[in-house]
Formats: structure tokens, sequence, C-alpha cells
């Protein structure tokens, strides 16, 4: 089967192209100001005559804009490639959906690893402290640049999740709806502390060197072990366990210590992968950025919420135990309170935290029902059949 | 003016809400009755339902809808946030029957509850005639295997309203096909109760 045919077949939005949106001078809500920021994104389907069929689509910690499609001359299909396409849950024959890398990343936004006009080196810890709010400003302006004053939805998981969140508190004028999907309010200890653990991993790896390791080597052990920690949270006892059980590589080395196990393996796999293709500093600043964050900034989030127009739909995973459902459960609580529009569904799922990247049937369904219904804005039909 | 379109509980739950009310209805199952509620009452709704499939029909018909069960679904919304709360089929399958009703009439202004009436006559000849627990059309369950958790009759529910100083502004009993007007805690499968606190 030839490329063509296969894109064909799997619906793709086919061949797309990162562009690149940079704007003068940004003002951080530490009160810093950085610039010019440059902000790597991609969209798919055709915004339409009224501008009102625009999806922001926001990604998790080590995702990037290629969320659909190929690159030319490349086989890798976007992160969310599943759902953003026609037909599909993000149908690109009815919507204008838009990725873009976040502000701090290191997959063509400006980030620690970007170049500082003030010494024309790389930023590294020069790079000032961000937040999730900032990361959405920055997603603000590039969605004022593309001329949408107002969103048809926001939607993302995990950090996504964080920034559609940070979205409904701060422009709640410019969305019609949001979709936080395995996510929370505010970090809870232990996942703060999961990701502390992979800050030190990076911050003890002698190639480190506070930061500056941009003219030498990377300090790609300690993200490697940041990553593999990332992915044991990511996973839930059971999807290891049908995964890996305890079955052992023939690995023919004679070291006491090699990865004998499937499991052993398959993390230093995922490991290695993620150094060649993601910036440690950019991990350090992220994942600060994702403690920090805390949508009800202090207060009551359903105080927050009050009044707010937006409608939501708020999903969560069964056996998700780093973003448990009882945090999607806060989120409803307060829009319960606040007499916000809301949809609500846990789904039996036993991938974990990563179920938000495979549990495409269900998503499928309550996205697509969902957006349609926003989109015709209609109350109820009957065209869809139950 | 039975339709046939409609099942009778709903029917007789549609003509008991007024048009452009707001309603909470409480295990809402598959939709159908907030569906109707929205078509035929231009109401605003709100569903909660613990079953994952429910959940998805729901969402298909465009309806808003908690994934959660009905003990724990109430607390978390202010006073008087609805016209109405609706248990519809779900009080006898509730843990904490009467924590829930009064949580429900304090969300609701107004209160409708649905329910199987366990003294229908033909429960009654079972038990008298068989001595076993009866399996009928409206309790269709054996009772090793049923997701009802309470047994009431109408008589029970009234008796119940009357001692926690609940109104009964009106009741409708039913059986499969019509109203009955007649007897009811003999000859009605299913009493519907507005009710409302002061």
């Amino acid at each position: 089967m030839n490329k063509e045919n296969k894109i064909i077949q799997n619906n793709s939005v086919g061949i797309v192209k990162t562009q690149v949106f940079t704007f003068d001078s940004f003002k951080l809500e530490s009160g810093e100001k950085l610039g010019p920021v440059s902000l790597a994104y991609e969209t798919y389907g055709v915004l339409n005559k009224e501008k009102s069929n625009a999806i922001l689509i926001t990604h998790a910690l080590s995702g990037d804009a290629h969320a659909a499609g190929v690159h030319e001359g490349e086989d890798n299909p976007g992160w969310w490639d599943e759902f953003i396409g026609p037909q599909k849950a993000f149908d690109t024959d009815r919507y204008f959906v838009i990725c873009s890398n976040i502000l701090g990343g290191c997959k063509g936004s400006t980030g620690p690893a970007s170049i500082n006009p003030k010494t024309s080196k790389p930023y590294a810890l020069d790079f000032p402290l961000i937040t999730i709010n900032d990361i959405v400003n920055a997603q603000k302006r590039l969605v004022d640049h593309l001329g949408i004053e107002k969103l048809l939805s926001v939607v993302g998981g995990s950090m996504g999740g964080q920034q559609v969140l940070s979205w409904l508190v701060n422009y709640p004028q410019a969305l019609r709806s949001a979709v936080p999907i395995a996510t929370t309010i505010k970090h809870s200890p232990q996942q703060i502390a999961f990701n502390e653990v992979g800050r030190q991993a990076i911050m003890a790896d002698a190639h480190w060197k506070s930061g500056n390791y941009y003219e030498g080597s990377a300090p790609s052990k300690g993200l490697a072990v940041a990553r593999m920690i990332g992915h044991i949270t990511y996973m839930s006892d059971k999807s290891m366990a049908e995964k890996f059980g305890r079955a052992k590589k023939d690995v023919g080395e004679t070291f006491k210590f090699t990865a004998d196990f499937e499991v052993e393996g398959y993390l230093r796999y995922r490991g290695d992968n993620f150094v060649k293709r993601f910036d440690a500093n950019s991990y350090l600043y992220i994942t600060k950025a994702m403690d920090n964050f805390d949508a009800s900034g202090g207060v009551r989030f359903d105080e927050v919420l009050q009044g707010t127009k937006v409608k939501v739909l708020v999903i969560s995973f069964k056996s998700d135990w780093l973003y448990p459902a009882y945090q999607s459960k806060e989120i409803v609580k307060a829009c319960k309170l606040a007499g916000v529009e809301t949809t609500y569904c846990e789904i039996d799922s036993t991938y974990g935290h990563d179920a938000f990247l495979l549990e495409v049937e269900e998503e499928t369904h309550l996205l697509k029902h969902f957006l349609k219904k926003i989109f015709y804005a209609y109350e109820v039909t009957g065209d869809y059949g139950a | 003016m039975a339709r046939k379109d409609i099942q009778l509980d709903h029917e007789v739950i549609l003509d008991l809400i007024k048009p452009k009310s707001t309603v909470l209805d409480l295990g809402c199952g598959n939709g159908d009755l907030l569906y109707l509620l929205i078509k035929e009452k231009n109401a605003r709704v709100q569903g909660i339902e613990i079953d994952e499939q429910a959940i998805y029909k729901c969402v298909a018909k465009g309806l808003n809808v908690f994934h959660g069960d009905v003990d724990s679904g109430l607390t978390e919304f202010k006073d008087k946030s609805f016209d109405y709360v609706v248990l519809n089929q779900s009080l006898q399958q509730i843990l904490h029957v009467d924590k829930v009703l009064i949580d429900a009439l304090r969300v609701g202004k107004k209160v409708i509850v649905g329910f199987p009436n366990f003294a229908h006559y033909k429960s009654r000849l079972q038990m008298f005639f068989s001595g076993r627990t009866p399996v009928t059309g409206a309790l269709p369950y054996q009772w090793y295997d049923t997701p009802n958790l309470h047994f009431l009759s109408i008589s029970d529910f009234k008796n119940y309203c009357r001692l926690k100083k609940i109104n009964v502004e009106r009741s409708v009993c039913i059986g499969q096909t019509r109203r009955i007007p007649f007897l009811p805690n003999l000859f009605a499968q299913t009493g519907i109760f507005l009710i409302s606190k002061e």
C-alpha cells in the first residue's frame, strides 16, 4: 500500500506543515517581559466565513504543535492523529483545528533552548519562570492573530487540561465550550512529588551544568530517568501487567543489571527516545508551571466560574491514578455550584493516565456529539440517534 | 389522552411540569424523559446517571449529564437550584432514601417521585398464595438479583410524607396503560407524587 492510500484509509488530514507566529514583546504573569516570542503551530481544516468553527487543542507535557497528519517526507503522524481528521472526533470537514507548541516548549516555540537576543546564546536558566496562564496568554495572541474572536472549543488532556481550565477562567468570553480531560484544578502533593523527582534526576546529571549544556552534551541520562518515572505514572498496574507481565527479554549480555524484564526495556527505550526530541531545561520549566498552577487562583473555583456561559465537558478515566477521577469531580462540583452547563463522564478504562490518548472510541463519541451540539447551538435534536 | 409514543409514567410527569422549568433528573437512564421535557416543555435539564453506557446515549441526545451515583450527586447543588427534581423509578434503588429525598426537596422547589407499588394486588396474591417474594411487571426481578433496595407501597409513601411533613401536591397512580383513580394502593403498579416542603 503506498503512503497516499494509507493516509486516505486512516482519514488523515494528510501532509501538514508547522507554521510560526512571532510577536515582539510579551508580558509574563510575574511582570517580567519576554521577547520576541515565537509560537509554532499547525492548523487542520478550513476556518469558515463566520470564524465560528475553530477548536484549539492544547497539548500535554511532552506534546507539540504536530497533533495530526504527517510532515513531508516523514512517517510519524501527529500525537492526536486518531482524533483529528475527516469524520473523526475533531472533524476537519466541519471544524478548523489549531494546535500550538506551548511557550517554554522546545518544538519550535520560544523556550529555554531558544536564543536570548541579549546574549545571542540560548537562554538556559536566564529564561524566566513561566506559568500555565502565561502559556494560555500566548495562545490567545495566536488565536487573535488568526482573527478568531470566539473559539468553538478548547480541548486538552493532562497539562493540556490545565490550559483548558486557564482559558475557562481567563477568557470565558472567547469560548463557547471547554473540554478538560484527565486533569486537575491544582496539583496534589503526589503529582508535585513525581515532577520533583523528574527534575532532580535532570539536575543530578553532571552534564546539566546548571542548565548551561547547550554547547556540550545534554543531560540525557537525567532526562531519560525523568521520562521513565513519567511513563510509570502514565500507566496503570493492570495495563503494565497486560503489556509486559514478567516477561523477560533475551538480551544476551553478561552484566548483572541489564534490562532483563520487558518493562525495563520499555522504560529505557522510552527514556532514550525522549532525549532525542526534548530539551531538559524545558522539562524543568514546564513541570514547574504545572505544579504552580491553581485554576482557582486561591479562592473557591466555583466562585471563579460564576456566571460563565461556557459549556463544559469533563472527562476522566477510572484507572488514572496520576490525575484521579476525584480531581475531575472537583471541577464538576464547581461547575454544579456555579450553575455551569456541564457533562461529566468517567470512562471505564484500564490504560491509566495514558487513556486520554488511547480511548479513541468513547472519547470520540463524547466529543463528536458535544461539539455538534455547541456548533449548531441546538439544545437537543433527535437526528443523531441514541 | 394517552399517547402511544410516550411511556405512561413519562406522560404523567410531563403533565406535572410547567413549561420552561429547570429540571434535574436523578437516575436519568438513557435520557428519554429529559429529551421529552426539552422537546415538549422547553425545559432546561440536567441528568445524573451511574451507568456509563447510558451516559453515552444521553450525550448523543445532546443532554447535559453527570456520571455519578444519586446518593452523592445532590449535596453539591445550592438550595432551590431547580424548579423540579425528578426521581423516576430510581428511589427504590437508592441507598439512603430519606437523606436523598430531604436533599432533593432542598435542591428542587418541587420533587417528583415515581416508584413501583409493592402493594399492587398481583404482588399481594403472589405473596399470599405462593408465600414467595413477588415477581411482576413493575417488579420484574428475583430477590437474589435485583437493583431494588427498598420495597414500598403507595400507602407507605403517603405515610412517609405525613410523618416528614412533606406536602403531597398531587399524586397520580397508574397501571400499565391507564391511570388508576380507584383504590390505587391495590390496583396501581406505579405511584407518581409531586411533593414539596413548605
